[in-house]
């Protein structure tokens, strides 16, 4: 490992947000597109259900819990991030760690992770990724290198900055990255990260997704300077931003920045801005905000641009429409054996603390 | 050898035996502050020793990430007060990984805090907070108080395979003691340093030394001292103290952190449920440390202060 913080220009294009075509990038083929789209897809589908089986899940926003709810309790939807999580994420491989956010259901899908067995886990069965003890906030699959959600902000980005500097320190090749939202921006562990990642020079891709919302407040409202990229460069970490609304554009850039930290340059940031369809938890309505901001980010819905991409390069409506309707039914079919799914048993409460000193510790 | 040298003794022997151990914290590759880590940047590089930049919560944060990807970071956090930016990431990651993500993870990190006050440090750096740790699930809480002991519970408590929040006093770096480097010290089990048939007193870290004083004293006085030095805070050996309990009828528990909700009153409160024995505390009153001799000497404990509580328990 060689300590070298080194300072680099942002990357990003002229008008400040690159897109795709041109420019020297890669070009994604059909097969490419086919599987992004895919991806994009189950996320969508994913998210849209588990928002359904959400309803009156949570008291929040002024509505009360009903109880009634399958998905209960906070549950963060990424609905109109998923070129973010798909385009990066197609760069992985299954040794690549991964640390997430709160809203992080598409990350981990894209990460590989199994679609059936996070619904359970949102369904707080025994059968999904953490048995129960995690919920949305705590989705999980250390077996494709998806190494947590968080409930905390910010709190996923050294975990992941210690995969990589584990990484160099075992000489081993995978790579860490690490989803963070605007709102992480003015959290320490974030500053703290990007400098030692580049003092240690560590194979580590820093991704803000930026969905603009740092929960209920406008996170423009609340940030000094130049945002995301213009603070990884200040730390030596060279930056791109990317419309985070154009999965062909975010992989492309993401393709680029990976390829230079497996290349042994260090760190690197992709500024992915996007839109949060959605509240901040699903049963806020995010009534504070301007209606025609949505409208003008539903105008550009990514999954929508995807379709029109996968149209121009040949593929026929028919083989489209089927991508989205067999992640329906996919997601359908997850959400029948999720409501199945055996509980937890109680006894589970208690097991998987720790070795040394665990027990209830009660008379 | 010192408590300092029994320390870095330990850790160079476990580094040894195992390449996955690291350390990582400020100052680490000159040694640390208190000289705990003397002579193991040469030995085994900057690979391995590795010196951080003043990022508490990104120490125990990267700390967390090389656990989970399959190395067993000793983590330095300086003194404990400086922890305090760090508490997301041990009480949140470190700790709940393992149950949160259901068993997926473990956490094999041991989370160095030196602990207690430092003569004319003042309130930022003289805190005693092992009972804030001992209250989180997840965790081990330990205490060493003698060289031998901080010996072989580092080695332990990079054995154990779980997160442990590891207190060193930081006034007792340079006490001298005997180290057998072939005994083995279980998390868990407490030191029984002196029988007694009027009174049991319960310690740890340096309030122990100040505790075999006191027993002493109270020898002298025809008083005889049960003395246990609990040095596991959690999962504390309760079989010992109450069984010790059951010999006396009196328990006292002295320690150096603050007498309010230390980890003291766990002990009484259990004793008093468990067996009736007589409880009692003795612990720094609740103030703040303060630099001056005068002021500072109010928040310490002392022979003194043991052997007066021990004299009105047993009144």
């Amino acid at each position: 490992m060689q300590k070298v913080a080194s300072g680099q220009e942002n990357e990003e294009g002229r008008d400040g947000t690159a897109s795709a075509g041109g420019d020297g990038l890669a070009q994604p083929g059909p097969e490419v597109l086919r599987a992004l789209y895919r991806t994009m897809c189950r996320i969508r589908a994913f998210e849209d259900a588990a928002e359904e089986a959400s309803r009156g899940g949570v008291a929040a926003f002024g509505q009360a819990a009903g109880g009634q709810a399958s998905v209960r309790g906070p549950l963060h939807l990424s609905t109109g991030q998923e070129a973010v999580a798909t385009g990066v994420c197609a760069h992985l491989e299954a040794a690549d760690w991964l640390t997430s956010t709160h809203r992080g259901h598409g990350h981990t899908l894209a990460k590989g992770a199994n679609l059936e067995r996070m619904m359970h886990e949102l369904f707080g069965k025994a059968t999904g990724f953490c048995g129960g003890k995690g919920g949305s906030m705590h989705i999980a699959d250390f077996s494709v290198g998806m190494l947590g959600a968080n409930g905390v902000v910010g709190a996923g980005i050294p975990i992941a900055v210690g995969a990589a500097h584990s990484m160099a320190i075992q000489g081993r090749d995978a790579i860490a990255v690490t989803f963070f939202g605007d709102g992480a921006l003015n959290r320490g562990p974030l500053a703290e990260s990007l400098n030692w990642a580049a003092a240690f020079r560590l194979p580590v891709l820093f991704v803000c997704e930026d969905n603009q919302w740092s929960a209920t407040t406008k996170t423009a409202t609340m940030s000094a300077g130049g945002g995301a990229a213009a603070r990884a460069v200040g730390y030596g970490v060279p930056a791109m931003s990317v419309d985070g609304m154009d999965v062909v554009a975010v992989w492309q850039r993401a393709g680029a920045l990976i390829e230079r930290i497996r290349a042994g340059q260090g760190p690197q940031l992709l500024h992915a801005k996007t839109y949060r369809f959605k509240g901040h938890v699903s049963v806020d309505p995010a009534a504070y905000r301007d209606p025609a901001e949505l409208a003008a980010a539903l105008e550009g819905d990514p999954l929508a641009r995807a379709r029109g991409v996968l149209h121009r390069a040949g593929i026929a409506e028919a083989d489209i429409d089927a991508v989205m309707r067999e992640a329906r039914e996919e997601v359908a079919a997850a959400l029948v054996s999720a409501a199945a799914a055996p509980w937890p048993d109680a006894a589970v409460a208690f097991e998987d603390i720790q070795d040394t000193g665990s027990g209830r510790w009660q008379n | 050898m010192t408590y300092a040298g029994a320390a870095t003794a330990g850790l160079a022997r476990a580094m040894e035996e195992d390449p996955s151990v690291i350390a990582l914290g400020e100052d680490v590759g000159r040694g640390g502050i208190f000289g705990q880590y003397r002579g193991l940047a040469e030995r085994f590089g900057e690979r391995r020793i590795i010196d951080t930049p003043i990022s508490e919560a990104t120490i125990v944060g990267t700390a967390v990430g090389m656990a989970l990807t399959g190395l067993k970071p000793v983590v330095e956090m300086r003194v404990i007060d400086f922890a305090m930016c760090a508490m997301d990431e041990i009480i949140n990651q470190a700790a709940k990984n393992r149950f949160m993500f259901g068993g997926q993870g473990r956490v094999p990190a041991v989370i160095r805090m030196p602990n207690g006050i430092w003569t004319a440090s003042a309130a930022q750096h003289s805190q005693s907070l092992e009972a804030w740790f001992a209250h989180v699930p997840g965790l081990v809480v330990l205490a060493p108080a003698t060289p031998q002991d901080n010996y072989s519970m580092l080695r332990a408590a990079l054995a154990c395979g779980d997160p442990v929040a590891y207190f060193e006093h930081k006034e007792l770096w340079t006490f001298e003691g005997e180290v057998d480097t072939g005994v083995e010290v279980p998390i868990g089990k407490a030191r029984h340093l002196r029988e007694g048939k009027d009174l049991t007193l319960v310690s740890w870290s340096k309030a122990v030394h100040w505790s075999a004083e006191a027993a002493e004293t109270l020898a002298g006085e025809g008083i005889g001292v049960d003395l246990i030095d609990l040095r596991t805070i959690w999962p504390w050996d309760r079989d010992a103290v109450l069984e010790s309990a059951a010999r006396t009828g009196r328990v006292l528990i002295a320690h150096e952190a603050i007498q309010v909700a230390g980890f003291g009153a766990e002990i009484a409160a259990t004793v008093a449920e468990q067996g009736g024995a007589r409880v009692a505390r003795c612990g720094g009153p609740r103030i703040p440390v303060g630099y001056s001799p005068g002021l500072e000497v109010q928040a310490r404990l002392a022979p003194g202060r043991i052997v007066e509580a021990a004299r009105r328990l047993l009144g």
